[in-house]
C-alpha cells in the first residue's frame, strides 16, 4: 500500500483527481490511526515523528508552566528545558504526591507531560492518576504514548488525557513519521511548521503520504493484534521466561522494573560493574541484538538518566542492557540470549549456576 | 468537447506540486521498509549499521548534486521544515547581532508565513518587489541589505511561474554585505545546475517529492566554511548534528539520494526534452487561441514550467473545462482557496488576468502524446467559455472593456 502511494504521486492538496485520489489515502490513514487511540480523526495532527510531536504539544499548548516528569524521552525534555521535574519513586513510577503539590504550589496555567511506556525500562505509568490531579487544578496532560502504541492498549479517552504522541515506527510501520492526537479538536495549538494549510494549520508542509499510509495499516494491523491479545501474552511469557532465566544462571544480575507494570516485550537487565557497551558488544559478536538505553542516544557513552532517577546506584544503572523483544521472537532466540549473556558474566567473574541450564 | 479521451486518469500536467515517485527510486526504497529495517541511530549492532550506512551514501548523493561536503546536509521532514529551520533558526542564533531579514514577495507561503511569525518577534523584514517578469531587481536587492541584515532568502526558482532568480548575483551581494544566504530549491534541485560555491549559498532547501523522490523527506544545506550556525527547530535526541533531532526514516532517505543521482545524471538531456514540449505546447495553444499570455520570464525559467492567462474567460470554469488535464490554478497549497494568486499580482496582473491563468508542471513521463492531447483539450475549453462570454463579445467588436462605466446596482 505504501508503494502504490509512492508510485501514484498526486499532491493531497491539490484539487484535481491524482489529488483528490491522494487525499482520500490520507483520510482513510488518518481514521484508522485515529481508531488505534479512540481519538478523533479530525483532532490527529500528522508529524515527522514522536520527536516533533513532542515539540509541538509542549511548545504549542500555549501553557506558561511546564511539568515533565524525571524519565521522560529526551524528545519531551529538550524540547522545553526550562521545565519543572516531576521525581519518580525507586520503582520508576511518578511521584503522584509530589506532582499534587507542585501543581498546587503555583496558579500559573499548566502543562504536565508524563509518558504512558518507558523506552528504557518499559515501565508503565498511572497515566490516568496523573491526569485527574492535573484537570483538578485546571492544568492540561500531554502524554507520550510512542513506547507504549501497539504493546499495550491506549485509549485517550481512558487515560484521560489532552494529548497523546504516537509515532509509526515503534509499532511496526515506517519511520519518518507520528502524529499528535489531541482530546479537543479545535484546541488552538500553536504550530511549529509555518506556511501552508495543511493538517488544518496545524502543521505545514506536504504530508508524507506513504509514511502515513504505512502508519494507517500498522495502526490496523496492531489494533487486531491487540483485540485477540494472544499474541501480547506470548511476547510477556517469553519474556518473563528470559529474565527468569537470565537471573537463574546469573544470581548476581539485576532484573530492573519487574515489580510493576510493565510493556510485555521489554526487559531491562543489569550486570553490576560490567559497563552496558561492552554487554551490547559482547552480545552483537554472539549475534545478539540489543541496545544499552535508548538507541537515539546510544554511541554517546553516558549513564541513563532515566536509570539515575529511579536512584539505582551508577554501579547498576551503568551497566543495564535493554532486551525487546518481537512477536517473532521465539524460545531458541531466548536461549541464545541467556547463553550469550552468562557466558560474557563468567568471563567478568559473575558465579554461575548450571543447574540452570536445563531450565 | 471534441477529442477523446481515451485515458482513464486525466494527463498529469502538475509536476510542480509534485511528482510521482520514480520506480526506480522505489525500487531501492521497498528493502528498507522491510527486511533492512535497523534504526540508523543503532551504534551497537549491525542492523544498525547498515541503515546509518545506507542514509550517509544518501547524504553524499544529495551534497553531490549541488557541489556540496555531505557533512554540511542535514535531513528533514521536507522542504517547508528546512525553509522554517533556516529562517527562524539563522534569525534566532544571532539576534543579538543582527535583527534585520530580507526576502521576496513571490517567495513559498512558508518562507512567507515564518517571516512574519519572526516580525511579530521583533525581527525587521523587507519583502522585496519583483519586477513584471517575476525576477528580482538586483539593485534593489543591494539598497536594502545592511550591516544588521542576517540573512536574505531568495527561492531559486517559482513554484508557480518557474522563474529562475539571479542566485550568483544574489550570493556576491550577500557575501560583500555579510548577511547569510538562504535560497528555497524546493523547484530547482534536479532542473538547473547548482553549486552552492559557485553561487555563495550559505542555506538550501531542497524536497524530495518535487524530484521523483517520497513526500516526507528534505534536506537543508547548511554551509561550515564560513560557519552557519542556527538554533534547532526539533531537539532530544541530537540527530543531524544536533540541528535536527528525531529518528531518520532510512528508506526515505535512500529515496531522497537516489533521486538526486538520477536527476544529477539525466538533467541536461530531460531539459532539452522538456524544453521542447513546453515548446510545443506554447506554439500550439498560441496558434489557435488569441489573447493568450505567459506570465513570468521566459527565457530564465526551468523548461518544465508554463504559465498562461487566457484573458476574457471566467477563471473557474477554465478550471472545470479542462477536466481531463491535472493542472492547478496556483500553486497546490493555496489551490483550494479561490483567491487569485499573490505571485501573478506581484507581476502587476489584474485580479481577473490573475484569476484566469494555468500553470502547467511538466515532467519526466510527460509525452508529446500528451501534449497535443492538452492543447486540443486547452483551444476547445477556451474557445467554448469565449463564445458564452459577453466581454469576448464585446472585445471582438473592438470595445475596450476596461472602458466601460459599470452601473452599481
Amino acid at each position: 500500500m505504501m508503494a502504490e502511494a509512492l508510485a501514484d504521486g498526486g499532491n493531497p492538496s491539490s484539487v484535481h483527481a491524482a489529488g483528490r485520489r491522494a487525499r482520500a489515502r490520507l483520510e482513510s490513514a488518518r481514521a484508522a490511526v485515529a481508531a488505534l487511540v479512540g481519538a478523533d480523526p479530525a483532532a490527529l495532527v500528522f508529524t515527522s515523528g514522536g520527536t516533533e510531536a513532542n515539540a509541538l504539544a509542549l511548545r504549542g499548548c500555549g501553557r506558561a508552566r511546564l511539568l515533565v516528569s524525571a524519565v521522560e524521552h529526551a524528545s519531551v525534555r529538550d524540547a522545553v528545558p526550562e521545565a519543572e521535574i516531576i521525581p519518580v519513586d525507586g520503582d520508576g513510577i511518578v511521584d503522584l504526591p509530589a506532582l499534587e503539590r507542585l501543581l498546587a504550589a503555583d496558579s500559573r496555567p499548566a502543562l504536565v507531560s508524563l509518558m504512558l511506556a518507558n523506552n528504557e525500562t518499559g515501565i508503565v505509568q498511572p497515566v490516568s492518576a496523573a491526569a485527574a490531579i492535573a484537570h483538578a487544578h485546571q492544568a492540561l496532560i500531554h502524554c507520550d504514548a510512542a513506547q507504549a502504541l501497539g504493546r499495550m492498549s491506549v485509549a485517550m479517552s481512558a487515560l484521560a488525557v489532552d494529548f497523546l504522541t504516537m509515532s509509526a515506527h515503534k509499532l511496526g510501520g515506517p519511520a519518518g513519521i507520528g502524529a499528535l492526537a489531541l482530546a479537543d479538536a479545535d484546541f488552538p495549538l500553536a504550530p511549529l511548521l509555518l506556511g501552508g494549510s495543511q493538517e488544518r494549520r496545524r502543521r505545514a508542509g506536504t504530508e508524507n503520504l506513504s509514511g502515513i499510509v504505512g502508519f494507517g495499516v500498522a495502526a490496523k494491523l496492531a489494533g487486531s493484534e491487540l483485540q485477540q491479545g494472544d499474541t501480547i501474552l506470548g511476547v510477556a511469557r517469553m519474556r518473563d521466561r528470559l529474565e527468569t532465566l537470565a537471573l537463574a544462571r546469573v544470581p548476581g544480575a539485576v532484573a530492573i522494573g519487574q515489580g510493576v507494570t510493565r510493556l510485555p516485550n521489554t526487559a531491562c537487565l543489569a550486570l553490576p560493574g560490567v559497563a552496558s557497551e561492552t554487554q551490547v558488544m559482547a552480545l552483537d559478536l554472539a549475534g545478539v541484538m540489543v541496545s544499552a538505553g535508548a538507541a537515539c542516544s546510544s554511541g554517546k557513552v553516558a549513564a541513563s538518566r532515566v536509570l539515575a532517577a529511579m536512584g539505582l546506584a551508577p554501579r547498576v544503572a551503568g551497566s543495564a542492557i535493554r532486551v525487546s523483544l518481537g512477536t517473532d521472537t521465539g524460545e531458541a532466540d531466548i536461549i541464545r540470549f541467556v547463553d550469550a549473556w552468562a557466558e560474557l558474566a563468567r568471563r567478568k567473574g559473575f558465579e554461575i549456576c548450571t543447574a540452570a541450564v536445563a531450565a | 468537447m471534441t477529442a477523446v479521451n481515451s485515458r482513464k486518469q486525466p494527463i498529469y500536467l502538475d509536476y510542480q506540486a509534485t511528482t510521482p515517485c520514480d520506480p526506480r527510486v522505489l525500487e531501492k526504497m521497498l528493502p528498507w521498509f522491510t527486511e533492512k529495517f535497523g534504526n540508523p541511530h543503532s551504534r551497537n549492532h549491525a542492523y544498525g549499521w547498515e541503515a546509518e550506512e545506507a542514509v550517509e551514501k544518501a547524504r553524499e548523493q544529495v551534497a553531490a548534486i549541488i557541489g556540496a561536503d555531505a557533512k554540511e546536509v542535514i535531513f528533514t521532514s521536507g522542504a517547508t521544515e528546512s525553509n522554517n529551520l533556516a529562517l527562524k533558526g539563522v534569525a534566532h542564533f544571532y539576534k543579538d547581532k543582527r535583527d534585520h531579514i530580507v526576502t521576496v514577495v513571490t517567495e513559498h507561503k512558508c518562507v512567507l508565513d515564518t517571516c512574519r511569525h519572526l516580525e511579530q518577534e521583533g525581527f525587521r523584514v523587507t519583502y522585496l518587489p519583483v519586477q513584471s517578469n517575476g525576477l528580482i531587481d538586483l539593485a534593489a536587492l543591494e539598497a536594502v541589505v545592511d550591516d544588521k541584515t542576517v540573512i536574505v532568502s531568495v527561492m531559486a526558482v517559482n513554484n508557480e511561474i518557474g522563474v529562475i532568480q539571479p542566485l550568483k548575483e544574489i550570493g556576491e551581494i550577500c557575501r560583500k554585505k555579510g548577511a547569510f544566504f538562504h535560497t528555497d530549491c524546493a523547484q530547482a534541485v534536479g532542473k538547473i545546475a547548482l553549486d552552492v560555491n559557485a553561487l555563495n549559498i550559505d542555506l538550501m532547501s531542497i524536497s524530495g517529492h518535487k524530484i521523483y523522490g517520497p513526500k516526507g523527506i528534505g534536506a537543508l544545506y547548511v554551509r561550515r566554511r564560513p560557519r552557519v550556525r542556527l538554533v534547532p527547530l526539533i531537539t532530544g535526541g541530537g540527530q543531524e548534528r544536533g540541528m535536527r533531532s528525531g529518528t531518520l526514516s532510512p528508506p526515505l532517505c535512500v529515496g531522497l539520494g537516489e533521486a538526486c543521482a538520477i536527476a544529477q545524471v539525466e538533467m541536461a538531456d530531460e531539459a532539452k526534452r522538456l524544453l521542447g514540449l513546453r515548446d510545443r505546447l506554447l506554439t500550439g495553444v498560441q496558434a489557435k487561441l488569441p489573447e493568450v499570455y505567459v506570465n513570468g520570464d521566459l527565457e530564465n525559467r526551468i523548461p518544465g514550467n508554463l504559465n498562461l492567462s487566457f484573458a476574457f474567460v471566467e477563471g473557474e470554469g477554465l478550471m472545470m473545462g479542462v477536466k481531463d488535464l491535472a493542472v492547478s490554478s496556483g500553486s497546490a497549497c493555496t489551490s483550494a482557496s479561490l483567491e487569485p494568486s499573490y505571485v501573478l499580482r506581484a507581476l502587476g496582473l489584474e485580479a481577473e488576468m490573475a484569476h484566469t491563468s494555468l500553470r502547467f508542471g511538466l515532467g519526466r513521463f510527460t509525452t508529446e502524446a500528451d501534449i497535443d492531447y492538452a492543447i486540443d483539450h486547452i483551444v476547445d475549453a477556451v474557445s467554448h467559455l469565449r463564445a458564452m462570454s459577453p466581454l469576448w463579445d464585446m472585445h471582438q467588436e473592438g470595445i475596450d472593456i476596461k472602458s466601460i462605466q459599470w452601473a452599481e446596482h
